[in-house]
């Protein structure tokens, strides 16, 4: 009753072929957008700007760049915290070369360099495939990990081996550094998340979406249909880590302000990610979002019930914490494997019949 | 013999332990596969969990070694039971990546919930094995060669006879490596799938046990014993998913590969290349061969 499309009739093609053909959902997303553009920004404080949203739209980001591999492509990766540290280190070493320029340009460019550098980890793809290409993810995982902790260059001689954010502005407003106000930031985060989703969601719907799609399901069938494996397997390589790249950017010079890359940048973050996409739906875009929602709240959320409510130790509820997700990620995959996005799915179908059965 | 071949010499002997030693964990990881097409991540946490099971008992229940084994078996077997009634049954026919997924949640369940029965703190594991360097070695050809690891090789490879006699000798094994070849075949000539699982699962457990004693008493029972999990990957890869001899070769090369790369390149680019040598090696190894020494060949049709 309340989805219903009765009446809404498309006179030409290029309303049939709208990212939302709906109104119902062209509505709802305006309203989502407009609570995230005027409301939020001038009702957070820094807490809640810093502990939840930030993290939220970087998070929501980079699982974006993992399912366009995962989800679309079907290439399983579990080098996702690595190309962050691409996109971070990029992102430090052009601001700290480079002191004039404008934060946006360099955002973009470190994804472009992690792009570079993402699809020459994709190379194995095109011979190898399913787990074992998994596992050879995890060699960029530990090689890029280790090469940034190792050679000095890259974190600029500094005696910690830590990388700090200096302050830099995107059109002369302040985004990085201690203190950039957190309004610029979230502003900055997320018109830059709008737009990477924006983009995205027209790849993915378009020719190069429906090539990866068509290697995900069975590559060889692709292969003889036309679908050059080497060009789709790379672009989606490059398309995920260019996406990854501007997140990790994000991640190190907007919301962490300073990072050490065995702790920022280690294989909890890769899996965590890789959660984010399953929990959220494998091959959606709205996945990404709600994944990186689901799995960045829900720890939080727990461990102030444990902590404040029930008055138990932070170690105890640490221990319940990680039991609680993996629980709940197996009973998400037994109840749901198709992730949050098939349940606001079958909520839609629903929705529009009821509350009629027929 | 000179001082450097005999350097060279300890570098690939202890190289060859360490590689027995991945060698074990991966034996876990080829039998779950073979058997369910599940590649296991929670492998290395279930050996956390067998070594922290068989340490916890010994302290909260002051019982002596020999009673502990049988106990820590019993736990992995109860476990493989729960694992496979709660978790693998629901998940019959879904992709592989899901089950894949399943078995990371898994891991995170076991991991908080050892931390939760046995506390977090590391723990020495001691049940007489022998420590410190072999002198008969050390006497006889000036090779320091540890005992443990002697020890673990010959466990290793008694452990390896044992399986092998197992798959091929019982009826148990047999209808294991029917389920191995095909399920639906196997299903269809009248073999439980739930039961091989849960079999297979328990014996995974078992070789958990092993494995976790091992890596215990060589270095404590701790959470980094988890990560060895991380180690026996490219030793995986390498040998293939589906062999069990490649498990065992893979995981000699890794060993040696990652000793002899650790100290002969390691000083020229600044060290700790363990890390990430194994899985360049294993990498490369497969450009060459895709499915790894002794997996099965891919036959790819429409």
């Amino acid at each position: 009753m309340f989805y219903r499309e009765t009446g809404q009739f498309k006179t030409n093609y290029s309303d049939d072929r709208a990212i939302f053909p709906i109104a119902q959902d062209r509505y709802g997303i305006m309203i989502l957008l407009a609570i995230a553009f005027f409301v939020i920004p001038f009702t957070v404080d820094d807490y809640w700007g810093n502990a939840i949203f930030l993290p939220l739209l970087i998070y929501a980001l980079i699982a974006m760049g993992l399912n366009v591999l995962v989800g679309y492509c079907g290439q399983i990766s579990l080098g996702t915290a690595a190309f962050m540290a691409v996109g971070s280190y990029a992102s430090f070493k052009l601001m700290t070369s480079f002191p004039g320029l404008d934060f946006t340009i360099v955002v973009l460019m470190s994804g472009l360099i992690t792009a570079v550098v993402g699809s020459l980890f994709g190379l194995p793809s095109l011979r190898i495939k399913g787990f074992y290409l998994a596992v050879a993810t995890l060699a960029a995982q530990f090689f890029i990990i280790w090469l940034v902790n190792k050679v000095e260059w890259f974190y600029n001689y500094s005696a910690t081996g830590q990388i700090n954010a200096p302050e830099r502005t995107a059109l002369m407003f302040p985004v990085t550094g201690p203190n950039a106000p957190i309004l610029y930031k979230y502003f900055f985060c997320l018109i830059i998340v709008v737009l990477a989703a924006l983009v995205t969601k027209n790849i993915v719907r378009g020719r190069i979406g429906r090539q990866w799609m068509a290697i995900r399901d069975m590559d060889i069938a692709a292969e003889l249909i036309g679908v050059r494996p080497l060009t789709t397997k790379l672009s989606a390589f490059a398309v995920s880590s260019f996406l990854i790249g501007m997140g990790g950017a994000l991640y190190f010079g907007v919301w962490l302000g300073a990072a050490e890359p065995t702790e920022a940048f280690g294989i909890d973050q890769s899996f965590l990610i890789l959660f984010m996409i399953i929990v959220g739906g494998l091959g959606t875009i709205l996945g990404s979002f709600l994944g990186a929602a689901f799995l960045w709240l829900f720890p939080i959320a727990f461990k102030n019930f444990m902590v404040d409510s029930l008055g138990l130790s932070t170690a105890m509820s640490e221990h319940l914490q990680i039991i609680l997700m993996g629980g709940l990620i197996i009973f998400f995959l037994i109840v749901e494997p198709h992730g949050l996005a098939r349940l606001w799915q079958i909520t839609k179908e629903k929705l529009r019949i009821w509350p009629f059965p027929h | 013999m000179s001082v450097e071949f005999g350097f060279f010499l300890e570098t690939v002997i202890s190289g060859l332990m360490a590689g027995v030693m991945y060698a074990l964990v991966a034996l876990g990881f080829v039998l779950i596969f073979k058997a369910s097409g599940i590649f296991n991540f929670a492998q290395g946490v279930m050996c956390l969990f067998a070594a922290l099971t068989f340490v916890g008992v010994q302290e909260k229940f002051g019982l002596p070694a020999w009673l502990a084994l049988p106990a820590a078996v019993g736990v992995m077997i109860l476990l493989a039971w729960l694992i496979e009634r709660l978790v693998l049954r629901h998940l019959v026919n879904q992709d592989p990546i899901i089950l894949f997924m399943a078995t990371i949640g898994l891991a995170y369940v076991l991991e908080g919930l050892g931390d939760l029965m046995w506390g977090s703190d590391v723990k020495l594991l001691d049940i007489g094995l022998p420590q410190g360097a072999s002198d008969y070695m050390l006497d006889n050809f000036n090779l320091y060669v540890e005992k443990l690891e002697v020890v673990a090789a010959v466990i290793a490879s008694i452990l390896v006879a044992a399986l092998a006699v197992f798959f091929q000798k019982t009826r148990v094994g047999r209808a294991l490596r029917a389920v191995a070849d095909d399920h639906q075949a196997a299903l269809s000539v009248g073999i439980s799938l739930n039961t091989i699982w849960v079999i297979v699962w328990s014996v995974a457990g078992i070789v958990a046990l092993v494995a976790g004693i091992m890596w215990g008493s060589k270095s404590g029972v701790q959470f980094s014993l988890s990560l060895i999990a991380l180690k026996a990957l490219p030793v995986l890869i390498l040998g293939g998913f589906t062999s069990i001899p490649g498990a065992i070769v893979g995981g000699l090369i890794i060993g040696v590969g990652e000793k002899v790369a650790e100290v002969y390149m390691g000083p020229f680019v600044g060290g700790a290349v363990e890390n990430w040598f194994a899985y360049m090696l294993a990498l490369a190894f497969l450009l060459v061969r895709p499915q790894g020494l002794f997996g099965e060949k891919i036959i790819e049709r429409v």
